[in-house]
């Protein structure tokens, strides 16, 4: 009864949390103007803090290692751009091919039913959102059917290998009418679209989209970890053949816990294309699953408040507080090492020091809502970022 | 919390101002004064953009880009706007030549609170940071981006070179005038959308000419070009046309000079080198490149821009430890003074203002005459310089200027 | 048949560079079971100490020697720092630091080249061009499927008739039992690590002597191709991962001849089937041997 109680607590605690950092960032960029930096780090933190979580299900909560989160996103990208595309932009988004074969775009025939604004937008965009993250998950369950068989680093370079040819795939010109082959898919609707235009002046709600749709995903995994599904990959986590001696299915929780942390690499990945407002193969490459994995690591394996705080963190640093590495001068410091690229060795240096030596990154496998017990000051500092 | 969060935007906005001054080293000379002393004479401050690769695939031509900018900057480091002498402060920023780094390094320059944008090398990088200037109200010029989609659908996006459906005209027509070639190999990174755009013009205008084209593509990181350049010879094409980043170029070209390939190379503006040249230096290979500027086209310029490669080590490095003059630094330097006739027109260095004073600038550049078309702000070029490489020397000099 | 015979040359010289760092591969899985993310960067770092090594005016013979000693040096210190504080760690651990060091090593390139493609010094010796069959070509093509095979043959000897090569195989066969039996794991496995190295600074020569250029990111796809090849071979079996190489050398010059359009997008992408494959089918390899799994 006493354990019930807590759960509920921490989970109301959670929803409080979430609902003040959105009305904080609502109100942030609507009064301090929606061009500073800060706001960069929003909206990429919140994609980049989905998709880790979403790697995290998977290496974190069941143990099995996958390095195929970009293709993951690259299919949710592609999905979420080649069902967006304006009909009027296809042209000329598209003008190496005459056109996409893809004749409707998802905004548009809801605009045809409930006419143009803001309500078929959104319903669009969601609707696009989804089916970017469904064939991921298709994706994941076709390739999941072979190589989820494979042991630790064997499933690690198969599912690497799965997302370069996935990459390969995008890229060819012979499908060009769809994807458009090397060129990007422009003109989908991004983040700011979302920024509502009255007569007295714009509502900014550009951050407030990509987190509102990261807190929602995020309580769906929360609530998923939390229950027998939840405990199932954890008992695969912690050893497979007791797992199945205590009459766990191990395929069908193996491809399961796939398919969801793919379907939600997905939403990441169409978050990715509205984020940098383009679709593009190049950029789904093994370095971002990598990234994403060091971000996983300093978070925490198992943790997913720790993914989350270390991914604006890591995103933080690297798009802002240590840009002055790269450019001369930091913290006033001037020196000839501070030239470019030099932020990133700073990086690796960190996040080797963290692998080494701090093996269970910034929180281990514990939650944020566990230290609401005893040092509430500091996690209600933690939920606001 | 507001109070914390706003302190901490603002260190973060000054700290990033001291550092895009001392960023450039070559420019600090000028750039670094104008923040600190600029304030107490009472001067102004108009602030630049620049958005252009320090890192990454295009880095060597981004700095280059870059270098143009910069010695304009020190040749006129004031504008008068509205009767008050202005500052020019280039704020840097690195877009890392990834398309994926672009947008924060875009939205870096907009909460600087630059005018305009100049910028970026490579179109890819361009496109993807387009939406974010467009979204923020601030103009960006495009310097050497030929990709048509740049500007396509953006109005706050301009350019002031040629466009790469000019450009793969121009190369095909050259390769039918030149060498009555019929048969062409088509080579380029997979995935890169400059490179299959030009591509793909080139295929359209040298078909319609009765050619015919054998494509390949190859992937990124790749580095083994000797199939690709065999199949070439025993296909029997008659030219062979790479558009491709330098780091591919300088492979390909070595290679090709090993296999005693006598085929003709024909490249796009990002060819126009010094690594190239330097890969090209002491073989056999011919090599022809489209460029926007052949040196000795302002003797003057030239003098300028050599004294300031020469006098300062960084900007030495900057330029690949010579001092040939690329066509990227001639561009930049007429970007800048685009740029500056841009504020002059607006009055002011609101950056609403310059957008709209920008579709009636003209200005006779460096590089010849630029004015932009009402449609997407595209620059009206008819002309494109074709360079041969001078093997023996490590030079470019002047094969034709093409029209179409 | 003048082409055919060039893309077949082509194909064996890239396999035997690949098989250089497949055998470094293939000597670390088989012993600490730990696929080693940063050897194709070692590798490109052994080029860029070359062409440093070079910009300091020493002569030929020497930088290249002195090339090979850092490198070997490298992978040392990297195996010290970076692996061994994790012996006891779970595997994913290790990966991930292997992860690491390669960030790690691509970063500091990107720092110190300034993200600009580094010429590597021409070879006089190998780079001269011979005539083969009609297909003209370096001499590093001739070269490296020799040095390769002598290679293969040295180290079949050592690990079959040397006391550390008998070390090292039971090592593989059961880490704590050998340990047990007084081995000392640490010696052997630097070993494992310097034989490696060494391996990938002899491949970094040939493979950069053919193509002269090196960026940051240019170890990255020959050291994956080189695990393909070490995987399809059978991890754990030196000759085993020198023909799967060189299979993969040759195939990938063949899709990149071949005449369709749009075929050479999938080059990469055929090594990753093919590994795709081999595991789902064969995880053994050509001549793996099968592992039991302990409970």
């Amino acid at each position: 009864m006493l354990e019930k109680k807590r759960v509920n607590t921490g989970a109301l605690l959670s929803l409080f949390g979430a609902v003040a950092a959105l009305a904080l960032v609502i109100l942030l960029e609507n009064t301090i103007g929606p061009t500073g930096q800060l706001f960069t780090v929003l909206k990429k933190g919140a994609v980049y803090a989905l998709v880790a979580v979403s790697m995290n299900l998977l290496n974190g909560f069941t143990g099995l290692f996958s390095l195929g989160q970009a293709g993951f996103m690259l299919l949710g990208a592609y999905t979420y751009a080649i069902l967006t595309v304006p009909v009027a932009a296809k042209d000329t988004v598209y003008y190496l091919y005459g056109g996409s074969a893809v004749k409707f775009s998802l905004p548009d025939l809801f605009a045809g039913i409930f006419g143009d604004g803001m309500l078929s937008l959104t319903l669009g965009v969601l609707v696009a959102i989804v089916l970017g993250g469904l064939v991921a998950a298709f994706f994941a369950w076709l390739i999941g059917l072979p190589v989820l068989r494979l042991k630790s680093d064997y499933l690690a370079i198969a599912t690497l290998g799965f997302a370069e040819i996935i990459r390969a795939v995008f890229q060819w010109q012979a499908l060009g009418p769809i994807t458009n082959g090397a060129n990007m898919i422009t003109q989908i609707p991004t983040f700011s679209s979302f920024n509502i235009k009255t007569e007295s002046g714009t509502i900014y709600l550009s951050s407030a989209f990509p987190m509102l749709i990261m807190i929602l995903c995020l309580a769906v995994i929360v609530m998923l970890i939390n229950s027998s599904y939840g405990r199932a990959f954890k008992a695969i986590r912690e050893d497979e053949i007791a797992a199945e001696a205590m009459g766990i299915n191990l395929p069908h929780h193996k491809m399961l816990s796939f398919c969801i942390s793919s379907f939600f690499a997905g939403v990441g990945g169409a978050l990715f294309a509205m984020y940098a407002s383009n679709a593009q193969a190049m950029v789904y490459t093994s370095t971002m699953t990598y990234e994403i994995l060091l971000i996983v690591v300093i978070g925490g394996i198992g943790s997913i408040s720790g993914s989350v705080i270390a991914t604006f963190l890591y995103v933080a640093c690297s798009e802002w507080w240590l840009r002055g590495l790269d450019s001369g001068s930091f913290l006033g410091i001037q020196s000839d090492l501070f030239r470019n690229g030099f932020r990133m060795v700073v990086f690796s240096v960190v996040i080797m020091i963290v692998v080494l030596f701090f093996r269970r990154g910034i929180m281990g496998d514990r939650e944020i809502t566990d230290l609401f017990k005893k040092r509430p000051r500091k996690a209600a500092k933690e939920a606001v970022k | 919390m507001k109070k914390f969060l706003a302190s901490a935007l603002s260190a973060a906005l000054l700290l990033s101002a001291l550092a895009g001054c001392s960023g450039s080293g070559s420019g600090s000379a000028s750039g670094s004064a104008p923040a600190g002393s600029g304030a107490s004479n009472g001067d102004k401050v108009v602030k630049i953009g620049v958005f252009e690769p320090a890192s990454g695939d295009s880095a060597s031509g981004g700095k280059k880009e870059m270098l143009g900018m910069q010695f304009a900057n020190s040749e006129t480091p004031t504008v008068e706007l509205g009767g008050e002498t202005y500052q020019v402060e280039l704020v840097y920023a690195d877009n890392g030549s990834s398309t994926d780094k672009a947008p924060s390094a875009a939205s870096q320059l907009v909460s600087e609170g630059v005018s305009v944008v100049l910028g970026s090398y490579g179109s890819g990088v361009s496109i993807a940071a387009g939406p974010i200037f467009r979204d923020a109200g601030i103009p960006a010029m495009g310097v050497t981006c030929t990709n048509p989609n740049v500007t396509a659908g953006n109005d706050h996006y301009f350019r002031i070179c040629f466009l790469d459906p000019f450009q793969g005209t121009v190369l095909a027509n050259f390769a039918t005038e030149k060498f009555s070639a019929k048969k062409a190999y088509l080579l380029g990174e997979q995935g890169n959308e400059y490179d299959q755009g030009l591509i793909a013009f080139f295929e359209q205008a040298f078909t319609a000419a009765g050619g015919t084209v054998i494509k390949d593509s190859f992937p990124k990181n790749n580095s083994d070009f000797t199939s690709y350049l065999n199949k070439a010879k025993s296909e029997g094409a008659e030219v062979i046309f790479t558009p491709v980043s330098i780091a591919y170029a300088t492979q390909i070209i070595t290679q090709a000079a090993k296999l005693g390939i006598d085929i003709p190379f024909l490249g796009s503006d990002t060819l126009d080198d010094n690594k190239v040249l330097e890969a090209a230096k002491g073989t056999n290979v011919h090599l022809y490149v489209s460029t926007f500027y052949q040196e000795g086209g302002n003797p003057e310029f030239d003098e300028g821009i050599k004294n300031y490669i020469n006098s300062n080590a960084d900007a030495k490095t900057a330029n690949g430890g010579d001092d040939t003059i690329a066509a990227v630094t001639a561009m930049g330097y007429d970007a800048y003074y685009v740029a500056l006739e841009a504020l002059k027109a607006a009055g002011s260095p609101k950056s609403s203002d310059v957008q709209q004073a920008l579709w009636d600038v003209e200005y006779d550049g460096v590089s010849g005459h630029i004015a932009f078309d009402d449609t997407n702000g595209d620059a009206i070029r008819d002309t494109a310089y074709i360079k041969v490489c001078d093997t023996a020397a490590g030079a470019w000099t002047l094969e034709k200027s093409q029209t179409a | 048949m003048e082409y055919a015979i060039s893309v077949l040359l082509s194909g064996i010289s890239v396999g035997g560079q690949y098989a250089l760092i497949a055998i470094g591969y293939t000597m670390v899985y088989g012993i600490l079971r730990l696929i080693n993310f940063a050897h194709g960067d070692v590798f490109m770092v052994s080029g860029l100490i070359a062409i440093y090594l070079t910009t300091m005016g020493l002569p030929l013979p020497v930088t290249l020697a002195l090339a090979v000693l850092i490198t070997v040096l490298l992978g040392f210190l990297i195996e010290r720092v970076a692996y061994k504080p994790l012996r006891s760690a779970p595997r994913m651990s290790v990966m991930i630091s292997a992860i690491g060091v390669s960030y790690l090593l691509q970063n500091t390139a990107t720092f110190v080249t300034g993200g600009q493609p580094m010429n590597y010094p021409t070879i006089p010796a190998l780079s001269k061009m011979v005539t083969i069959g009609g297909a003209s070509t370096t001499l590093v093509t001739v070269v490296t499927p020799v040095l390769v095979i002598a290679l293969v043959f040295g180290l079949v000897q050592l690990i079959n008739h040397t006391k550390i090569g008998m070390a090292m195989r039971a090592v593989a066969k059961d880490f704590e039992t050998s340990q047990l039996m007084g081995i000392k794991i640490n010696r052997v496995i630097s070993t494992t690590f310097i034989i490696g190295s060494a391996l990938a600074a002899l491949g970094s020569i040939l493979y950069f002597t053919n193509y002269p250029y090196i960026t940051p990111t240019a170890g990255a796809m020959p050291g994956l191709k080189a695990f393909v090849a070490a995987v399809f071979g059978g991890i754990g079996s030196i000759p085993g991962a020198v023909i799967g190489a060189f299979l993969i050398g040759i195939c990938e010059n063949i899709i990149k001849a071949l005449p369709f359009e749009g075929a050479t997008t999938f080059v990469d992408a055929f090594t990753f089937a093919l590994l795709i494959i081999v595991l789902v089918f064969k995880p053994t390899g050509l001549f793996g041997e099968k592992a039991t799994e302990k409970v």
